[in-house]
């Protein structure tokens, strides 16, 4: 007790200063590293209540993957005979699907969170960005399960596994700061226009039929490879592929669409904060 | 250490846009829809986007204090006046339009209590989520945690989830979160308005610990009897501005001597309202039973709303709609009189007159609240009052049993005519 009023005592009493902002605010880094508790709060009950009253619980987080890759096995590895780089067809689909699951989940939690979190935002301060950033944070759990299940895959089709490895962390870091740049842009966006809430389940399917998770790359004639690459996501899910599965096909990685796929999301990122800081100032007066 | 002040503003100031409401062709229900969900600031931006013009309305216009460390300050003012606002602006939720505050000192701020509880969650789990919401750190939480429990008398169900608690539960458990918040500076909004009477009592008594404790406070509240017991000074608002800053017990005096003064209230220079108004409320007064003026109601008694109105041609205005709106003194609307519900056929008015609303046993308990006034003519509307009168009911025997409704219980506001039986098996 008396060490806790000591250190009442010695902090610095805070200043502050509250006027109107112009549009092109400073990030203020000092503000979010104050508010990292309430960070970690907010992370943890988005994973505490995510499955709660599911009959199936964090089943689900494995469910929705294993059914993708169990339906795309049947219709294209079986009846349309897509391609798959020599690996057999449903480990290429859980390995694209694995970090796809987490990155379509994400946004979505993301772009939803802030008008989900309405009653927060007109009732206290904070910095806004936590949100976004704690529904994708959460998402990670989900990620962590699926994973479980790519083990079990790899065990089964006795994959070799390689030093490729190494890059998994490397590539989920990348996952969520591109899922988080994105999913933060659409936050603010909505929180002004409700309609990205329509315009996201068609976001996410024509997104996830521009990105090789069903098919290669490969199998695209040479000159259009290069379309496929401006999406970011294509160099981050053959990284996956490569990271997981190169034990089998002697793949490696293409470090040139990897680093495409870093510039494009730093961009993202950049461009999606700064939208997210010039309108935060409004939020609570028009959520 | 010590600053000159905890909390200066300078000219602060805050523009709304508001959306231009009265519309041709909108419907009856929307428009009361509408007039009920323009009490809320937030729900009038949102829908200025699809309104075809634009009204500006000050919340805030140049407010200039100091208070001094260890304070404790009330804001009073009518609905509207921007109490609401200014928290919102010192606590940072939303910026000011103009002006500057200064802070020194850790500030936490109380616009609600039970902010971002979540039903799933236990109320241990709560406590941790909302402590943290509400600005403390988990250090803090963890060494007032089993104080927070006592507080709230929840010691048997603290790992049940919330939403298996009953109001009252949840009520408790929220404002003992909140109570334990100590900040140097603590902003405090109408939230003690809510649980029963013995913890309303022990929830004023933390907060003037706290204020016995050199914090200070900013306290919002219509309650003045609470403000007279914990606040030194007072600061009064009208229409966004600060009209009165003071010792408590004469800032009190001038705001309840502005409601009184008012009534019968005259609407003919009244501004804030919408519609065509050819016809327009020119008066309003009550009466009691017998067509006496009166100042309030009283529960169970009749009550008669009175409208004067005029119009601005001789003819008969066809196919009227009048209504009435009750809300209470936090701006929830509580019942609506509409006149098309209760007559079948169309009314016709005569182009000037006086329009009583008889409402004959006044289902209210004490407390203070507001009504809204609306009439169209062939469903265009003429004119159309936002908190137009402020009524205040005393407590009578709306029951006939000589039982009054027990102040701090929860549905107080409306009284509805009940009756019980019982069968043996």
């Amino acid at each position: 007790m008396l060490n806790e009023q000591a250190e009442t005592i010695d902090r610095p009493t805070p200043h502050l200063v509250i006027e109107p902002r112009g549009y092109w605010s400073s990030f203020n880094l000092g503000d979010l590293w104050r508010y990292r508790e309430l960070f970690y709060f907010l992370t943890w009950r988005d994973v505490k209540v995510r499955y709660k009253q599911t009959a199936l619980g964090a089943a689900w987080a494995i469910l929705q993957p294993v059914f993708n890759m169990i339906l795309f096995s049947i219709i294209f590895g079986r009846v349309a005979k897509l391609p798959s780089d020599e690996i057999p067809y449903p480990l290429f689909a859980f390995a694209g699907l694995l970090p796809w699951t987490f990155f379509s989940n994400a946004i979505g939690m993301a772009s939803a969170s802030l008008v989900g979190n309405s009653h927060l935002i007109t009732k206290v301060y904070f910095p806004r960005m936590i949100i976004p950033a704690a529904a994708v944070l959460a998402g990670l759990v989900d990620l962590a399960f699926t994973f479980a299940v790519m083990a079990v895959l790899l065990v089964w089709y006795q994959v070799p596994l390689s030093a490729n490895l190494i890059m998994l962390p490397v590539l989920v870091i990348l996952t969520s700061t591109l899922a988080f740049a994105t999913g933060t842009l659409l936050s603010s966006l909505n929180v002004k226009y409700r309609d990205i809430r329509y315009v996201i389940p068609f976001l996410t399917q024509f997104w996830m039929f521009a990105t090789p998770i069903i098919y290669p790359v490969s199998m695209m004639p040479q000159k259009y490879q290069w379309i496929f690459r401006l999406n970011p996501l294509t160099g981050i899910i053959e990284g996956y592929r490569v990271a997981l599965l190169s034990g089998m096909n002697n793949s490696s990685f293409n470090w040139a669409a990897i680093g495409f796929s870093v510039f494009i999301t730093m961009l993202l990122l950049v461009y999606a904060a700064r939208h997210f800081r010039s309108t935060e100032r409004i939020f609570a007066d028009i959520i | 250490m010590s600053f000159p002040f905890a909390i200066k503003t300078d000219d602060v100031s805050k523009l709304y846009h508001l959306g231009e409401r009265a519309q041709y062709g909108k419907t009856f229900r929307e428009t009361i829809v509408d007039s009920l969900n323009r009490v809320n600031p937030f729900s009038r931006l949102r829908s200025s986007g699809s309104a075809n013009g634009h009204a500006d309305l000050w919340a805030l216009n140049g407010v200039s204090f100091e208070i001094r460390p260890g304070e404790v300050v009330g804001v009073i003012g009518r609905n509207g006046a921007g109490k609401s606002t200014l928290l919102k602006i010192l606590s940072r939720i939303t910026e000011p339009t103009r002006g500057r505050a200064e802070i020194y000192g850790r500030i936490g701020s109380l616009l609600e209590v039970g902010t971002g509880f979540h039903p799933e969650l236990s109320g241990r789990e709560n406590i941790y989520l909302n402590g943290s919401i509400l600005g403390m750190t988990r250090r803090e939480i963890e060494s007032k945690f089993d104080e927070i429990v006592a507080f709230a008398e929840l010691e048997r169900f603290i790992d049940t989830p919330v939403k298996r608690y009953s109001s009252g539960m949840y009520v408790r458990l929220a404002f003992a979160v909140a109570a334990h918040l100590e900040p140097e500076i603590l902003l405090v909004d109408e939230v003690l308005a809510v649980g029963d009477a013995a913890f309303q009592k022990k929830c004023i008594g933390k907060m003037s610990d706290v204020a016995k404790h050199g914090r200070t406070i900013l306290f919002v509240s219509h309650n003045t009897a609470a403000l007279l017991n914990l606040c030194d000074r007072g600061l009064l608002l009208d229409k966004g501005k600060l009209v009165e800053d003071g010792a408590i017990e004469p800032v009190i005096q001038k705001y309840l001597k502005g409601l009184r003064t008012a009534t019968p209230w005259d609407l003919t220079s009244y501004d804030d309202r919408q519609g065509r108004g050819k016809v327009r409320f020119t008066r309003v007064r009550f009466e009691d039973g017998s067509g006496n003026t009166v100042e309030h109601g009283i529960s169970g008694e009749p009550l008669v709303v009175v409208l004067d109105y005029e119009s601005v041609d001789d003819r008969p205005l066809p196919n009227c709609r009048v209504s009435v709106v009750f809300f209470d003194g936090l701006g929830q609307a509580l019942f609506n009189c509409v006149s098309e519900l209760v007559i079948h056929d169309p009314i016709t008015l005569p182009p000037s007159g006086t329009i009583r609303c008889i409402v004959p046993r006044l289902p209210l308990s004490q407390n203070q609240y507001v009504l809204t006034l609306f009439l169209d003519v062939n469903r265009e509307i003429e004119d159309w009052i936002h908190n137009a009168i402020e009524l205040n009911v005393v407590d009578g025997d709306f029951y006939g049993t000589g039982r009054l409704y027990p102040e701090g219980w929860r549905g107080k506001g409306v009284l509805v005519p009940h009756s019980w039986t019982v069968e043996s098996k």
